[in-house]
């Protein structure tokens, strides 16, 4: 798997907060068609991590790169527009509007519609077509009309995965999205995360430990800023050195 | 009490328009002039409206826009009645006294200044962005105190209302019609606009701008857009109200003005599209009515805003239509 060139790299990634070293000279890959899972305590700097990739904080020092191409410069939405498809670890929608509205919304970021000003977005085909085929992907096509606010916390983590998925984006970055969700949301997830592995490689970061090795074709723990340890799930689970760290105190 | 916000809407212009016709048939000019004033009112509001009520920008600086509308007016129009020549450098002109040419330029030049205004201003959100704003207002206010070669304190008046093709713009219920035909046009574009993508973006703006980066949607760029338009659209109400008058002053550039803006879109109903119409509406009227009783009549308007804001978030139409949710 690792002979083939990465999707999306960080090169020697560092950041600090003051004195706190929150992200330590991470050098991570995604490979083609692979779940990467990053698993770490609360406060490892998972999240922190995530933001440097998707352009939300920058990097004291180090690179992501896309395709091969540096983006470390680029703002959040030409990353976006580069190809990379996040969710957030606290959902970020438009609580105000429909699903379907929300959905709407990627497509216009996919189509780069939002200079339009006259034909209602909710009436033009191509944008329809493009988010509801993200809602039905995940499962939301019942609750197109319904406003968000009133959607359930499962159906909301659901609906941050299809806007993702509206961007058609090269490499999925997503921050625990199972957060929250209850056994029965967490398996439905992981069956549709498993299947979004062929259109494009995800990067996730999970706290749920059963869609972890369940999913992920190799993991890797990052404590304190630093990645221990990288490799198949197996591995993971019996190194001693993770067990420590991390493992031992959530059994 | 629920009644669906069109019926509203449509019983608010019929009501607008109907009123200085009635004036018209009973000989009360005043009154044609005073819902004038309402109108051109809605209009600037209307403007602000994009930025606050869709973009969630509290611009306490819009009163810029009112004024450079009003002095866009009442400059050309001095030029034109002294036959003097306005010299710019790159560019002379004697001046015009003609309305549709003053609206094209009072909308230019706002839509400029709301470029760079905008450009420094929407870096920055909540207070500062307040604070900011009041700022820019501030510094064209003393400039215009300052200008001495156009009135400077005492502002300028211009002695025959601009023209308009095919019109007599003297006769009150006419300059009504223009004023009119231009905030129902104005509303027919904002109604498409909040709907296309363009106003989905400003619309999920609002409530969270990473997730609008995250779709690969420039948020600077969108915000950018919609506080020149939003601009513009104020420039416009400014020049029609300088024409109104038929007079100019730096009063048009105060903190003041930006501020009974907001108050008037909150009184109405945030983000409505005709929040800032009828907020006009009653703002106008508690003007004309409590302030021919009491020189206090800001306290009655106090106290109706604060009852808007502690009872329902919608305004006025808010609680007309049982929703408090706007931005529908
Ligand atoms: N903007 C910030 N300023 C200061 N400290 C921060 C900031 N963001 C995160 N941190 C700190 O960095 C560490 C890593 O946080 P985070 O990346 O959210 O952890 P995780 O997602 O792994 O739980 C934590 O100790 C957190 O308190
Ligand atoms: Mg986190």
């Amino acid at each position: 798997m690792s002979d083939a060139a990465p999707i999306l790299e960080t090169r020697h990634l560092s950041k600090s907060f003051g004195a706190l070293k929150a992200t330590d000279d991470v050098s991570i890959t995604l490979q083609p068609g692979e779940i990467h899972a990053i698993i770490g305590p609360n406060g490892a700097g998972k999240s922190t991590l995530i933001q440097q990739i998707c352009g939300a904080l920058r990097p004291d020092t180090g690179n992501v790169v896309l395709d091969g191409r540096d983006i470390s410069g680029l703002s959040t939405q030409a990353r976006a527009r580069a190809g990379l498809g996040r969710t957030f670890q606290v959902s970020q929608l438009c609580m105000e509007d429909s699903v379907l509205e929300n959905a709407l919304l990627g497509a216009v970021g996919a189509q780069g519609a939002a200079w339009r000003f006259w034909r209602r977005a909710l009436e033009t085909a191509e944008l329809r077509a493009t988010a509801e085929a993200a809602l039905a992907r995940v499962g939301l096509s019942d609750e197109a009309a319904t406003r968000c606010a009133n959607l359930s916390h499962g159906a909301r983590r659901q609906l941050e995965v299809a806007m993702a998925l509206t961007l058609r984006p090269r490499a999925f970055i997503m921050d625990e999205p199972m957060a929250g969700m209850g056994a029965a949301g967490s398996k439905r997830l992981t069956g549709l995360l498993d299947g979004l592995r062929q259109e494009a490689p995800i990067l996730l970061v999970e706290h749920d430990m059963d869609a972890v090795f369940a999913l992920a074709d190799r993991i890797s723990v990052l404590v304190y800023g630093k990645i221990i340890a990288t490799g198949s799930a197996q591995e993971i689970r019996s190194s001693r050195a993770v067990r420590e760290a991390y493992l031992g105190d959530a059994e | 009490m629920r009644i669906a916000e069109h019926w509203i809407n449509g019983a608010v212009l019929i009501g607008i328009a109907a009123l200085p016709l009635w004036a018209l048939f009973i000989d009360e000019p005043f009154t044609i002039t005073l819902v004038t004033r309402a109108v051109i009112l809605a209009l600037a509001a209307v403007g602000l409206n994009i930025v606050l009520g869709f973009g969630g920008l509290v611009s306490f600086g819009h009163a810029v826009f009112f004024g450079l509308g009003g002095y866009a007016m009442g400059i050309l129009a001095y030029h034109a009645q002294t036959y003097t020549v306005l010299d710019l450098g790159f560019f002379t002109t004697e001046g015009t006294k003609s309305m549709p040419i003053i609206w094209l330029v009072a909308m230019g030049i706002s839509a400029i200044a709301a470029f760079f205004i905008g450009l420094l201003c929407l870096r920055t959100s909540g207070v500062y962005f307040i604070m900011i704003t009041l700022a820019f207002g501030q510094m064209f206010y003393y400039f215009a105190i300052s200008w001495a070669q156009y009135g400077g304190e005492d502002g300028l008046s211009i002695y025959v209302r601009n023209g308009f093709p095919g019109l007599n713009t003297l006769v009150p219920i006419q300059f009504f019609g223009i004023c009119f035909a231009l905030l129902c046009l104005v509303l027919i574009l904002k109604a498409r606009l909040q709907r296309a993508p363009f106003g989905l973006a400003l619309n999920a703006l609002r409530q969270s701008e990473a997730r609008v980066a995250t779709m690969g949607l420039n948020p600077m760029r969108i915000k950018l857009l919609a506080f020149v338009l939003s601009g513009a659209i104020t420039g416009l109400a400014g020049a029609l109200f300088a024409d109104l008058n038929r007079f100019v002053s730096p009063a048009m550039f105060s903190w003041q003005f930006s501020g009974e803006l907001i108050v008037l879109i909150i009184i109405g109903g945030v983000g409505r599209l005709m929040g800032p119409v009828i907020g006009a509406c009653v703002f106008v009227a508690l003007e004309h009515f409590l302030g021919g009783l009491t020189d206090f009549w800001h306290v009655y308007l106090g106290l109706i805003l604060l009852g808007i804001v502690l009872f329902g978030r919608g305004g006025l139409l808010g609680l007309l239509t049982g929703k408090e949710g706007a931005h529908v």
